[in-house]
């Protein structure tokens, strides 16, 4: 086989992540109509909080699956934003042209100098330096009364716009989340397929190889915490606009380690296996909460069946699944 | 102009010293060997001159520049390119990936784009020049270790350098596959300089044109092929036989 | 002033002896097996409730210590041969998340067997009396503590430099593979590390338990202080270790009682002002 032959070959390969991504559009199609045809109010709510954590952990995502970045502490920009809404929302203006890119701002800009400090470590010193930022944030938002509320949490303003108020029904707010939703899955997904996108998977694969091929390794790892700090932002943003309140556990390490399990659990490996993650641990905890206390049980076995038996998560057992289906060996 | 030069290079750790006043100058287009028992500070050498460590003193130029303290990424700027003792690849990605990558760092940023077709062709050049050009598909992860140094050499190639450090490439290879790498080495350009760390005898005298000798972070014996196979003071450290 | 000052530096003390037991077990494990076991703090909580089951029944403090170093160590034992074994080899972050979530797993069962009600044990009445120190009335029990503390603290560190059994855990921590291929059972020495790590954090708890309470949460609050002194001393470093569990728990109690509000950003940024300065003296990266 010559160069040229070659070439032809692999272009004419099909795309296997293309079959996962049109489910996921399929979904995201079907969760349009489904109102329509007559959504009950509380698997509305519930969708929504799924789809604001799935984008939560999507952003997570870019740090941990693709460039290898194991942050402790994500939720920091998750309740940055989330505050900042709250904050501008209250003292300067509700409208959601004014709240909203100010929230996202805020986080990215918070991610700027954190993220810059944070990865001149890694591996188990990252995941404490991450760790620490956060609880920073955590420890800021209790005993920053005046601004924040304290312990007593902090009131949102509903979003407006040009004066009148908007996304004041469930319905309304569904189709806002499911839409921003998709936009940003968009986006991050052209991100990770891009140039860009290949380059963090070097730097996963060999930070030291990567520098070695002329890479400036350090600007494409800041380059990924400030996005997903960003997206993580956004998603933050529809959180307080959401529940119209946020309060400092949004910002607590148990947040940031909640994020953490929807992401392995899912998949870090698969750009859609953090949504996997976040609806079935958010399924689960409004499940079993109903039958017990003991969440953190149930928790620690998928963690403790998940590290040993599927490294790769539910999005790995899938592609296993279908790759055996089809008589190929995985 | 020398390729390399490297003054009075000294590294400490601490009380213990690695390096100890080293002079190394490398010619434009030479292909030079740093030889020595082990612990006698060519890895660290080797590490000082490819950006990875800092000297405690001492300098290194680059073609005529200064480069102490410069990191890899910028090396990589000025035309040096290097391979790892140790594997370092993509372990995840096929070998196309791999190569893929190394291409593309001369295109990055929004000004500089280049046609898929060129990026394919280049990478496709580079593979057919290291014999991989079969295995494109494979995962580097489940290719034998032979395969993985002929990638290693590939990726630094990729950086289309003036400059090329080796660092033990023949290293636990086969003899078959030790014989196919030297072949490899031999057929480089001409015009790129060479600098090879090897404990292979025979790989160093079939490529070098010069060889330095370490020993204990000292310059124990600097000069051609033929004077240090006939350096007495190198045969008895190193080997207890005749060369 | 003064009388506030000696307290509070005592009390201190006490806090750093604990952490520091605390620490010695999480920083050898990592030395040595290299592992980061975050199930650590769940082993303090376990020394205490085993040690609550057995004062409950005995009334005897030392019976309590015996169930609380056994209990902790049997179970330690029996997690690093069911399960750890099996990711030594695997990485860091693999690890992280498997001790995690027996952490939360350990969490959720001992709040199913002793319920969520604070308990504590009562100071035995041999120590039961206090002392004055410049003034100050300081429970002869705490004193006690500071003492184990600095007495385990040169036992180990004897231990580790002196012994043969230290020797070779000093050197299997430079080479695994070359003291495995020398004939030695690491795999044992292993366990046996690993149990002596989970026994003084189960010792460490039930000697806490008359002063810091008994209740589910501790665990991952001694946890996370934990981490921070052995982030700070060091993994893997004994006298590091101890010399962060003096700066990180002097720091914590004098900040709680000078700065309340500032007290958690103390630790957490001296962690990461650590980790920073370290970070920018290394200015190598070694590939191996």
């Amino acid at each position: 086989m010559n160069v040229a032959e070659i070439i032809a070959q692999r272009r004419l390969a099909p795309s296997v992540p293309l079959r996962l991504l049109s489910a996921l559009g399929a979904v995201i199609a079907a969760l349009a109509v489904a109102p329509l045809l007559g959504m009950p109010q509380f698997v509305q709510a519930l969708i929504i909080e799924i789809l604001i954590f799935s984008l939560l952990a999507l952003s997570l995502n870019v740090l941990l699956g693709y460039t290898g970045l194991v942050s402790f502490g994500h939720a920091a920009f998750f309740a940055i934003s989330g505050y900042a809404v709250g904050i501008v929302g209250m003292h300067v203006g509700s409208d959601i042209l004014l709240t909203f890119p100010l929230a996202v701002l805020a986080a990215a800009l918070c991610a700027v100098p954190i993220g810059w400090l944070s990865i001149r470590l890694s591996g188990f010193y990252f995941l404490m330096i991450t760790f620490a930022f956060a609880q920073i944030v955590f420890v800021a938002s209790f005993r920053w009364k005046p601004v924040t509320g304290g312990s007593d949490g902090l009131l949102v303003p509903g979003a407006t716009l040009l004066g009148a108020p908007i996304l004041g029904s469930r319905e309304a707010f569904y189709y806002f989340v499911l839409a921003v939703f998709a936009i940003c899955a968009a986006v991050l997904y052209a991100v990770v397929i891009s140039r860009f996108g290949r380059t963090l998977v070097g730097i996963r694969e060999s930070t030291p190889r990567m520098r070695a091929l002329g890479y400036n390794v350090r600007r494409y790892k800041l380059a990924a915490f400030v996005i997903g700090a960003a997206f993580g932002g956004v998603a933050g943003v529809l959180n307080s606009l959401f529940n119209l309140f946020i309060a400092p556990e949004s910002a607590h390490w148990t947040q940031s380690a909640l994020v953490l399990v929807m992401v392995l659990i899912g998949g870090a490996g698969y750009f859609v296996g953090p949504i996997i993650g976040a609806a079935i641990v958010l399924l689960l905890q409004h499940w079993l909460s109903s039958y017990t206390e003991y969440w953190g049980l149930v928790l620690g076995i998928l963690f403790i069946v998940l590290i040993t038996g599927a490294r790769e998560g539910v999005a790995g057992l899938v592609m296993q699944g279908w790759a055996r289906m089809r008589g190929k060996v995985p | 102009m020398a390729a390399v030069r490297a003054s009075r290079i000294s590294k400490s750790y601490g009380a213990f010293v690695a390096l100890k006043d080293v002079d190394l100058l490398v010619a434009p287009g030479e292909r030079r060997a740093i030889i020595g028992p082990n612990g006698a500070g060519k890895t660290t050498l080797f590490s000082i001159i490819a950006g990875q460590k800092q000297p405690t003193s001492g300098t290194i130029s680059i073609n005529g520049s200064e480069t102490t303290g410069a990191r890899p990424d910028q090396l990589w700027a000025r035309g040096l390119s290097r391979t790892f003792q140790r594997n370092q690849l993509f372990q995840n990605l096929t070998v196309w990936e791999n190569v893929e990558l190394a291409c593309s760092a001369h295109y990055r940023g929004f000004s500089t784009s280049v046609s898929r077709d060129a990026l394919e062709e280049e990478i496709g050049g580079i593979l057919e020049r290291v014999n991989l050009l079969g295995s494109h598909d494979v995962r580097v992860a489940n290719m034998a270790y032979g395969g993985q140094r002929q990638l290693e050499l590939a990726l630094a190639l990729a950086g289309r350098p003036k400059i090329l450090l080796l660092d033990e490439p023949t290293a636990g290879m086969s003899p078959a596959e030790t014989q196919a790498m030297l072949k490899m080495m031999i057929a480089l350009p001409r015009d790129m300089t060479i600098l090879i760390v090897e404990h292979d005898m025979d790989v160093v005298f079939s490529l070098a044109d010069r060889v330095m000798v370490l020993n204990l972070g000292e310059v124990l014996a600097d000069g051609t092929v033929q004077e240090i196979q006939n350096d007495k003071n190198v045969s008895e450290i190193y080997m207890g036989k005749a060369l | 002033m003064f009388d506030f000052l000696i307290a509070q530096t005592l009390n201190g003390l006490v806090y750093s002896m604990l952490l520091f037991l605390l620490a010695l077990g999480l920083s050898l494990t990592f030395g040595m097996l290299r592992v980061i076991n975050l199930a650590h703090g769940a082993f303090y909580l376990m020394g205490a409730y085993f040690g609550l089951t057995a004062w409950t029944i005995t009334h005897s403090f030392a019976a309590a210590i015996a169930a609380a170093i056994v209990g902790a160590a049997f179970v330690g034992m029996a997690l690093e041969r069911s399960w750890l074994q099996r990711f030594y080899t695997r990485n860091e972050l693999d690890q992280v998340i498997l001790t995690f979530g027996f952490a939360l797993v350990f969490a959720d069962i001992m709040k199913m067997l002793w319920g969520k009600d604070i308990h504590s044990i009562p100071v035995p009445s041999l120590v039961s009396g206090g002392v004055q120190i410049v003034g100050t009335y300081f429970p002869t029990y705490r004193l006690i503590l500071i003492g184990v503390g600095i007495v385990l603290f040169v036992a180990t560190w004897l231990a580790i430099e002196r012994t043969r059994t230290g020797a070779l855990i000093r050197a299997s921590v430079a080479d695994r593979t070359m003291v495995s291929g020398l004939g030695f059972n690491i795999r044992l020495l292993f366990t046996y590390v690993f149990g002596f790590g989970t026994a003084i954090a189960g010792l460490a708890g039930v000697l806490g338990a008359p002063i810091t309470g008994i209740y589910p949460g501790l665990d991952f609050e001694v946890l996370i202080t934990t981490l921070i002194v052995v982030v700070v001393g060091g993994l893997g470093n004994i006298s590091g270790a101890f010399w962060a569990a003096l700066l990180i728990g002097l720091a914590e109690t004098y900040g709680k009682a000078l700065y309340p509000a500032a007290a958690s950003f103390i630790i957490f940024g001296l962690m990461a002002a650590v980790l920073l300065i370290r970070a920018w003296g290394r200015d190598e990266e070694d590939v191996e």
